[in-house]
């Protein structure tokens, strides 16, 4: 007989599925990325000081990062529990570890897509310069950072699902956790833009660290995945 | 109801961590308020370690048990509830010790450092500590079976494991970037003579002493409130059957 | 002095929530184990 599919082609299929739900339904790009963009326009607004904005710009796109993080989990998840088709899926013997990749690839690369006009938004709002050696460095960084924000959301969203007062406990949960992220990202941006003096080579630890927790999180979240969505 | 000959929750084990405790806290507050010196630098805020050092002690401790009681409840064979109620007991007390932590910290930085906060690595790492299992603690509230509730809480203990370190490191690199012309950590820098050694010393045991009394009570208390449910819930099934035999 | 103020503030609000927090696991404690019969209490 057939044997239970194997855990890559289940992510494959679990990330194929969500990604086509948002093409359809477009809520990420119709709804969270103006949202992100309105996030940028009123930092400027609240902090009024081109010069400030410009050197604190890296800081400003995790921030609005973060905040859109929660909504786009919270959409990840909401997709699920209408109608019961994450359970639908355990039910159906599916791996929990190809979930757990999947949601997470497919979370990943809403994220990338946010960060993308985040930082075009940084470069037009803020005057933040960028040299092609930066650019490297901030490439790496938005790929390590977002895979440890894709893991850990798709692990906490995985938690809160379903639950009553999930809106306001997500983002309890999840802040502390995405600390060393936001704060290793936004060093490692700020030497990219060479905001505030900031050296170039001083960026690579930090994406050291953001590579560590993208792993930490990666392992961490396959093996626990399966008894958080259990019931 | 039932009327029970025990009425106390204590054992012989716990009354004598209790006796312990209540000794060696007596030690610290006539020691630490009134036996011991003033520092040579810090002057009187000194006393002010004596609390604060044992109970930063005893709010990572709890962070300790509460991991290692939940990775024993995950891979434990019998997945025994008894080890999420320690947990969970631990959490509850730890959340105690961290604001106490923090509160007397901030109050003696204010005294030696004129400000009440510094990002400094172990403050701020205790800050999040104390965040993260606010966090726990909301899980744990969450509601379903006693087996659901111990399942989800201990994932987010064993992750806040893997999460702490990971904070604090990244708090240390962070802060290794401001250099400051001198370094001071929340222990400062104590020449501490014999009397001030041994009253830190023995209020570290009493708080621990303190800790232990306290999760084993509310340890026990968590048992008997979900025992208390389950009868509850079975009383409320059998007259619901007993409804349907009688209609 | 605010030092003193401080010290106090301090020893206070410790040795007030632990003895707090004992105290309501005390009562708590003492007010199911009326409820529980003895033989389902682990300890006993």
């Amino acid at each position: 007989m057939s044997t239970s599919p194997n855990i890559a082609r289940v992510a494959r299929v679990v990330a194929a599925k969500d990604l086509r739900i948002e093409m359809r339904s477009r809520i990420v790009v119709q709804q969270v990325l103006p949202f992100a963009g309105l996030v940028m326009v009123m930092f400027a607004f609240a902090l009024d000081n081109d010069d400030v904005l410009q050197r604190v710009a890296g800081g400003l796109v995790w921030l609005a990062t973060l905040f859109s993080l929660f909504i786009v989990v919270q959409r990840s998840y909401a997709i699920e529990t209408t109608d019961g088709a994450l359970d639908a899926l355990r039910v159906a013997g599916v791996d929990s570890q190809g979930i757990f990749l999947g949601k997470s690839a497919a979370l990943f690369v809403q994220l990338i897509t946010l960060e993308l006009l985040l930082f075009v938004l940084a470069v037009v709002l803020y005057q933040v310069q960028l040299s092609l050696a930066g650019l490297v460095l901030l490439v790496t960084c938005v790929l390590c950072a977002t895979a440890g924000l894709a893991f850990v959301g798709t692990l906490y969203g995985g938690l809160t699902a379903g639950t009553r007062g999930r809106e306001t406990l997500l983002p309890l949960l999840l802040l502390p956790v995405v600390a060393p992220v936001v704060l290793s990202a936004t060093r490692a941006t700020e030497s990219a833009f060479s905001s505030g003096g900031a050296v170039l080579a001083d960026g690579w630890p930090w994406v050291g660290v953001l590579a560590v927790f993208a792993a930490l999180f990666g392992i961490g979240g396959l093996l626990s995945f399966g008894a958080l969505i259990e019931e | 109801m039932n009327s029970t000959a025990v009425r106390s929750v204590g054992t012989s084990s716990t009354r004598l961590f209790g006796a312990l405790a209540i000794a060696c806290m007596t030690w610290v507050v006539v020691g630490g308020l009134f036996f011991t010196p003033a520092d040579l630098n810090q002057g009187e805020s000194v006393r002010i370690m004596y609390v604060h050092v044992p109970s930063a002690w005893v709010a990572y401790l709890a962070f300790i048990v509460t991991g290692i009681a939940s990775a024993m409840f995950m891979f434990g064979k019998k997945h025994s509830l008894g080890f999420d109620r320690v947990a969970g007991a631990s959490a509850e007390v730890g959340l105690m010790f961290m604001a106490i932590t923090l509160i007397s910290g901030s109050l003696w930085g204010r005294l030696t450092w004129g400000t009440f906060w510094e990002w400094d690595p172990r403050l701020t790492t205790t800050a999040f500590l104390f965040v993260t299992y606010l966090g726990y603690m909301a899980v744990r509230g969450l509601g379903g079976s006693p087996q659901q509730r111990a399942r989800r809480s201990a994932v987010v203990a064993m992750l806040a494991v893997l999460e702490i370190p990971l904070v604090h490191f990244s708090v240390v690199m962070w802060r290794s970037l401001h250099q400051r012309a001198s370094v001071l950590s929340t222990d400062g820098d104590i020449k501490m003579d014999g009397l001030m050694l041994t009253t830190l010393f023995v209020g570290v045991i009493g708080f621990t002493c303190t800790f232990a009394w306290l999760v084993s009570h509310r340890q026990r208390v968590m048992a008997m409130r979900d025992i208390l449910l389950a009868t509850q819930l079975d009383s409320a099934l059998d007259e619901r059957i007993a409804e349907g035999g009688r209609a | 002095m605010k030092d003193v103020g401080f010290i106090s503030l301090v020893y206070i609000i410790t040795f007030g929530s632990i003895i707090g927090l004992v105290a309501f696991t005390l009562t708590q404690g003492r007010r199911l184990s009326r409820q529980v019969p003895d033989k389902d209490k682990p300890w006993t």
